[in-house]
C-alpha cells in the first residue's frame, strides 16, 4: 500500500513536470525569451487540472464513459451484491452506475471511500452469474479500499488532457503561424514538436506500469473479501473471452476497467503498451488459489 | 543540548502514545460497530421470512413441515438469549433456511413467480450478508487483538485497561451439509 502510495505521487509528479516543462519550450518557441509565460501557462493549467481531476474527476469519469446512475428497484441484485461486498470490506455502500453496452466489463471511480461510485455494463450483468458478478464487484471494492480509484481517476484526466494539450500544440504549428517569423525559434519548434510527441506516449507507458501492478492486487484482495477465487477466475475468463468491443471506452478511461476494453494488442497483451496483466496470468493464479 | 534531545525524545513518546491510544480506541468501535452490522443484518432476516414463508406456501403444500422448521426457528432465534444459544438457534435458522431454498428448486412455477424469487435473492443476500458482516467482525477482531497483544503497542493497551475481543465461532450445526430429503 506504502509502495502503490508512492509510486501514485511519483507519477502524478512526473505528469506534472512534463505538462510543465513542455509549456515552457512552447512558449520559449512562440516569441523569444517566451519561457516564463509559457511556463506560468503551464503550471497555472496543471493545479487547475490537477484540482478539477480531484473534486470532478468521477463525475467526468462517468460522464464520458455513459454511465448512468440506476436505482435499488430496477437492478435489486446488482445492489444487493454491493452492499455484501462493502460490508465485507468494512466500507460505507458507494453509488451504483450502468453503462447500457452488451459488453461485459466493470470500473470504480472516485476520490475516497465515502465518494465512489461502482459502474458495471449492462453485458456484465446479464452474462455473468451471482458469484462471477460477486467477484468483479469484490474487485472493485478492493480498488476503492485501496485507494487506487483516487489515483486512476486523476490519472484518466490528467493523461487525457497531456493528450488534448500536446494535440493542441502539434495543431497549432502544423496550421499556424507560430515561430516562422523567428530564426533563432527553430530549435525550440523542434523541441516543442518532440516532446508532444513524446510526453503522452511517456505518460501512458507510466500510468500502464503502473496500473498493471493494482489490478493483481485488487484481484488477491477481491478473494480475501469473497473467500471464492474461482467466482472471479470464471468471470475473468467471460469477460476477457468476450468478443464485443467496449464503445465507451477510450485511451484514458482504459486502466480503470477491470479488463482491458481497448483491444487493439491482442489477446496476448503482455507488451510494455498493456494497461494490464495478461488475463491469463491473473486467471491461473486465482485458479492456483482454489 | 542534552536537555534538548531530552525533551525531543520525551515529546516523540508521548506523541506515540497519543496516536497509538487513539488507533486502540478507533479499533475497538470497529470491532463493536463490526458486531452491531450483524444484528441489524439478522433482525432483517427475521422480517423477510414471514413473507417468503406466505409467497411460498401456496406453491407448496407438501412441504408444510419444511416451512415450519423455517417458521420455528425464526422465532426461536428472535427469542434466543446469551450469545451461546443465539449463535446455535440462528445455525438452525440457517440450515432450514437452504433446505427450502434446496427445494424451491424443484418446483418450476415457484421459479417462475416474480415475488418469491425477488424474495430469495433478498434473503440469499441478506444471508451473504450476515455470513461477510461475521467476517469483517472476525477481520477487526483480528486487527485489534494484534495491537493489543503486539509490542510496543501492548504497553499501551496494557494500562488502559483495553481487553481482547472474543472471535465469532461457528457453531457445530453449521459446519454439518445441509440434507434435502426429495419424495
Amino acid at each position: 500500500m506504502a509502495a502503490n502510495k508512492r509510486r501514485s505521487v511519483l507519477l502524478l509528479g512526473t505528469v506534472a513536470g512534463l505538462l510543465v516543462v513542455l509549456g515552457a519550450v512552447t512558449g520559449e518557441a512562440v516569441t523569444p525569451n517566451g519561457w516564463p509565460i509559457g511556463l506560468a501557462f503551464a503550471g497555472v493549467a496543471a493545479v487547475i487540472i490537477g484540482l478539477l481531476s480531484y473534486f470532478q474527476g468521477s463525475a467526468i469519469v462517468l460522464a464520458a464513459s455513459g454511465a448512468k446512475p440506476v436505482s435499488r428497484d430496477a437492478e435489486p441484485q446488482l445492489h444487493n451484491i454491493v452492499e455484501e461486498m462493502a460490508i465485507a470490506a468494512g466500507l460505507p455502500v458507494p453509488a451504483v452506475y450502468l453503462i447500457e453496452d452488451s459488453a461485459p466489463n466493470a470500473f470504480a471511480t472516485g476520490r475516497d471511500p465515502r465518494h465512489a461510485a461502482i459502474t458495471v455494463t449492462r453485458g456484465l450483468l446479464d452474462k455473468l452469474n451471482r458469484e462471477e458478478l460477486q467477484g468483479v464487484i469484490g474487485h472493485e471494492m478492493s480498488h476503492i479500499r485501496n485507494l487506487d480509484i483516487r489515483f486512476s481517476m486523476m490519472v484518466a484526466i490528467l493523461v487525457g488532457s497531456i493528450v488534448l494539450f500536446c494535440d493542441l500544440v502539434l495543431r497549432s504549428f502544423r496550421f499556424g503561424r507560430m515561430g516562422r517569423d523567428r530564426r533563432g525559434a527553430l530549435p525550440f519548434l523542434l523541441l516543442a514538436v518532440l516532446l508532444s510527441i513524446v510526453a503522452p506516449l511517456f505518460a501512458m507507458l507510466l500510468q500502464m506500469a503502473i496500473s498493471r501492478r493494482r489490478e493483481f492486487l485488487a484481484d488477491a484482495s477481491s478473494v480475501q473479501l469473497t473467500r471464492n477465487p474461482l467466482g472471479l477466475a470464471n468471470a475473468l475468463a467471460k469477460i476477457a473471452g468476450d468478443p464485443e468491443p467496449l464503445e465507451a471506452a477510450n485511451r484514458a478511461t482504459q486502466h480503470l476497467y477491470i479488463v482491458n476494453p481497448v483491444k487493439v494488442f491482442g489477446m496476448n497483451a503482455s507488451n510494455l503498451m498493456s494497461t494490464h496483466p495478461p488475463t491469463e496470468a491473473r486467471i491461473n493464479i486465482l485458479r492456483s488459489m482454489a | 543540548m542534552a536537555g534538548w534531545i531530552v525533551l525531543g525524545i520525551v515529546v516523540a513518546v508521548v506523541l506515540w502514545a497519543i496516536v497509538s491510544y487513539n488507533s486502540l480506541v478507533g479499533l475497538r468501535n470497529q470491532v463493536k460497530n463490526a458486531w452491531h452490522q450483524i444484528d441489524v443484518q439478522l433482525k432483517r432476516r427475521y422480517d423477510l421470512i414471514p413473507n417468503l414463508v406466505e409467497v411460498v406456501k401456496g406453491y407448496m403444500s407438501f412441504e408444510q413441515e419444511t416451512l415450519q422448521k423455517v417458521i420455528q426457528a425464526r422465532n426461536m432465534a428472535m427469542q434466543a438469549q446469551g450469545p451461546r444459544a443465539q449463535a446455535e438457534a440462528e445455525g438452525m435458522l440457517t440450515g432450514a433456511l437452504k433446505s427450502l431454498f434446496a427445494l424451491v428448486e424443484s418446483y418450476p412455477d415457484l421459479k417462475a413467480n416474480q415475488n418469491a424469487s425477488r424474495l430469495q435473492e433478498e434473503l440469499t443476500s441478506t444471508e451473504n450478508k450476515i455470513a461477510f458482516a461475521r467476517q469483517f467482525y472476525n477481520d477487526s477482531v483480528m486487527s485489534y487483538n494484534n495491537t493489543i497483544q503486539m509490542f510496543p503497542s501492548n504497553l499501551i493497551a496494557g494500562s488502559f485497561q483495553f481487553t481482547v475481543a472474543e472471535f465469532f465461532q461457528v457453531p457445530e450445526a453449521e459446519k454439518a451439509p445441509v440434507k434435502v430429503s426429495l419424495r
